[in-house]
């Protein structure tokens, strides 16, 4: 699990976030809902350990990341993956190349094992046959899957996805939910992802957490979300007439 | 102003003191210090040649005509080697490389830290200044003394090209120019400024790239400030090496 304790980040005199505490699961999705401009990303940066809090700290399991040394925290990142909003895939090289890059680097794995782990990964996301294609030759969404075969392909314990269904058509946003789901249920991964997506709230919501200007506002899982008479959620994820009308539909019923 | 200075000096050698650490995987980096040698060395070929023999046959016709007869002939020879070993070969391909490989750098790397690459790499566990920025530097120092030599060597035959076919003076009187007075020390401090230049303008650039922040304009922004601060930093360089080596 991860744990988030008191969490305060501070750019100049701005503070964006205010003592955020949260526990992370172990082999549950966990996200980290909430507007533009709550500090969303932030924290999730913090988490991954790309940006230090103003204070605060972050734990992995029993170990406190912000007190590690480099060699440290370097072993504790080779356990970690993560999927960019934007997939982060490297432009020259090929898909095959993106997927192996981590074991390139931090493995001494022979070329054919690298291989297969690299052919299996691509088949556990769906793709076959586009190893050698490079990123710009494939579309958005296949590239959120090379990023998500990039992010598991040295086993990680611990799983980050900033935004993963952004500019992704519905169809492909459920196929990228159910694959992020199905890797950490299969993976026992502490999976945490950031989303607007209310599609993904609703489907792969263990542990929602809702940011509200720099603060926890509610914390519960996609079954609560209905229920929940929070307003800041309420008027969060059913800020539509359209989505209102379906709540009221589905409390009705 | 001084403020700023020192801000951006300190992140410089904090980002040299990470680039200069130890290798994740020496093969990763051997990958990518040959793929940069191939960007900079055969990438700049072309242009460094084309400079390289205008330079010596400009230099061999302005000093043809600037003597008139009052020194020997054969002094066109001499002064455009030693004109271009000392000062034109290092610094104004430099200079041009400041353009071409500087710009290009810091658009890459910048380009690499604005659609995420760099936290992509970060977060596996990557020495990201290492990975990116030491095999630039390596590959450089490598590459552009090379360059710089052959500049020399393409000015030389750029001045017999355009001396002799031309008739401001004989076959005999060029070489016996080119041959009088050599001094190999020059070509140690050819190679001197070629190395102080190639590593001013690979770090410099990496630095405007690393730390861009922003979209286009600020990556743009980045780019011409790597060659603006290169090419003031190489004169200046140049000048610090020309008074240590010469006096």
């Amino acid at each position: 699990m991860i744990r988030a304790k008191d969490i305060v980040k501070t750019f100049g005199d701005n503070e964006v976030l205010h003592g955020i505490s949260i526990d992370f699961e172990a082999s549950k999705c966990n996200l980290i809902i909430g507007r533009s401009g709550a500090g969303k990303t932030v924290l999730l940066k913090i988490l991954a350990g790309l940006m230090p809090p103003t204070s605060g700290q972050v734990w992995y399991n029993d170990t406190d990341f912000l007190t590690l040394s480099k060699k440290e925290i370097r072993n504790i990142r080779m356990e970690v993956g993560m999927l960019f909003q934007g997939s982060a895939l490297f432009d020259s090289m090929t898909v095959e190349e993106n997927v192996r890059f981590p074991m390139d680097m931090f493995t001494s794995r022979t070329r054919k094992e690298k291989l297969d782990r690299v052919n299996y990964c691509l088949e556990r996301v769906g793709l076959t046959g586009v190893n050698d294609q490079f990123p710009s030759e494939i579309s958005g969404g296949m590239q959120k899957r090379v990023g998500i075969a990039r992010s598991i392909v040295l086993k990680p314990k611990y799983l980050f996805c900033d935004e993963p269904n952004s500019g992704l058509d519905p169809k492909t946003s459920i196929l990228i939910d159910e694959l992020i789901q199905g890797i950490t249920q299969e993976n026992d991964i502490t999976t945490i992802i950031n989303t607007h997506d209310m599609n993904s709230v609703m489907q792969i919501g263990d542990h929602i957490n809702l940011l509200h200007e720099g603060k926890l506002a509610w914390q519960g899982n996609k079954s609560e979300v209905l229920e929940s008479k929070n307003e800041i959620l309420s008027n969060f994820i059913f800020a539509s007439p359209f989505l209102q009308h379906l709540r009221e539909t589905a409390l009705n019923s | 102003m001084i403020r700023g200075l020192l801000f951006h000096f300190g992140q410089y050698v904090l980002m040299m003191r990470s680039a200069m650490s130890r290798p994740d995987k020496l093969s990763m980096y051997w990958k990518e210090t040959v793929r940069q040698m191939h960007d900079i060395g055969i990438g700049s070929l072309i242009i460094v040649m084309l400079i390289a023999v205008f330079i010596g046959a400009v230099a061999a016709v302005q000093f043809a005509y600037q003597i008139g007869g009052v020194v020997p002939n054969y002094y066109i020879g001499y002064v455009v080697r030693d004109l271009t070993i000392i000062e034109l070969a290092p610094t104004i391909t430099c200079l041009v490389l400041a353009g071409k490989v500087g710009s290009n750098m810091a658009a890459e790397i910048g380009g690499m830290r604005q659609k995420e690459h760099i936290d992509a790499m970060e977060v596996m566990g990557v020495n990201t200044a290492a990975y990116l920025i030491t095999p630039k530097v390596i590959a450089a120092l490598v590459m552009i003394p090379i360059l710089v030599a052959a500049a020399a060597f393409l000015a030389v035959m750029g001045g017999y090209v355009a001396s002799v076919p031309t008739g401001l003076i004989t076959n005999a009187e060029y070489v016996q120019g080119v041959r009088a007075f050599f001094e190999p020390y020059f070509v140690f401090m050819m190679f001197v400024k070629a190395f102080v230049f190639a590593f001013i303008l690979t770090t410099v650039s990496c630095y405007q790239g690393y730390y861009v922040t922003g979209g286009a304009v600020e990556l743009g922004a980045a780019s011409t400030r790597a060659v603006v601060v290169s090419d003031i930093l190489i004169l200046l360089a140049d000048y610090v090496i020309a008074l240590i080596m010469t006096t």
